[in-house]
């Protein structure tokens, strides 16, 4: 791994957040994505509302 | 020709088939980025390691500025032709405009301190990204707040457009005001001011930025559509629920 100096505190914190931004957006994708087709699956299966409700 | 396109079922068949190859471009061109940002690229004589920064930052405010355009031009789709892929486009680049703006905004700072000895001031170019990013919060915001899509679609659209003002802002402060912001280095008349090995890095992150935030947006549609057929369904099984019931 390279050298960073003296500001890597700064560096790898700039990398830290990022990355930390970029998987909470994937996750979120992830998760909402599931959700929406389980409900979207029980309603057509016609078996009662869906648990994740709609959000306006 | 072009409505056919945009209808909600041909799109999420065309993005269904166009996801994962974005994904895994963006994944490698993540990969070779930060390969060449850490390992290819040298210090800069001025800002030493933290040039490094740079490969995340602004990649990031591009990215901020790009989706707030997209929401724009989503939002007169909404309000000038009423097409429904328009809204959900605009929904869903919100959430992601508004990491993007996040991540400039602190990475900007994290830059600052050691550059300017300061984390943040009250400069123009600053400023008017904080205001973007408060514009993506109202926005959003705006959204859970009114409960009919229909009425909270138009609503948004119009705070969106409004808040458009703020992007040339934003690209031409560093001309129009004095900065403590540099002005630009890389889409400027004459070329980048930029040498080749630094510019290298950062093209690269930017277009895996790009892509990484495309794949989001596409996800992000596709989840939207969902969300409004279960909206759909849910409001119809509760009609034949009452109408039985009467």
């Amino acid at each position: 791994m390279m050298e960073t100096g003296r500001h890597a505190v700064f560096i790898w914190s700039a990398y830290g957040l990022t990355c930390l931004v970029a998987f909470g957006l994937v996750l979120r994708a992830v998760l909402d994505h599931r959700a929406q087709t389980r409900a979207l699956a029980r309603l057509e299966a016609g078996s009662g509302p869906a648990g994740s409700g709609p959000r306006g | 020709m072009l409505t056919r396109l945009a209808n909600p079922g041909f799109f999420m068949r065309v993005s269904g088939l166009a996801l994962a190859p974005l994904a895994a471009a963006a994944a490698l061109l993540f990969a070779l980025g930060l390969y060449l940002a850490f390992f290819a690229s040298p210090a800069d004589y001025q800002q030493g390691e933290t040039v490094r920064i740079m490969y995340i930052h602004v990649p990031a405010a591009w990215l901020a500025l790009f989706f707030y355009s997209i929401m724009a031009v989503s939002a007169l789709g909404t309000l000038v032709w009423r097409h429904p892929l328009a809204d959900v486009s605009q929904r869903a680049a919100a959430p992601i405009g508004a990491a993007f703006t996040l991540v400039c905004l602190v990475t900007g700072s994290l830059w600052g301190k050691p550059m300017w000895g300061t984390y943040w001031v009250w400069d123009a170019r600053l400023t008017s990204v904080l205001v973007l990013f408060l514009m993506y919060c109202g926005v959003l915001a705006l959204w859970r707040a009114v409960d009919d899509p229909g009425r909270a679609a138009r609503a948004v659209a119009v705070l969106t457009l409004v808040g458009a003002v703020n992007i040339p802002i934003v690209k031409y402060s560093v001309e129009w005001w004095s900065t403590l912001h540099q002005g630009p280095s890389v889409f400027r008349m004459g070329g980048p001011t930029i040498d080749p090995s630094m510019l290298r890095p950062l093209l690269v992150m930017a277009l895996a930025f790009t892509l990484f935030g495309t794949a989001l947006h596409l996800a992000g549609m596709r989840t939207e559509i969902l969300r409004r057929r279960v909206r759909s369904l849910t409001l119809l099984q509760a009609e034949r629920l009452e109408r039985a019931a009467a």
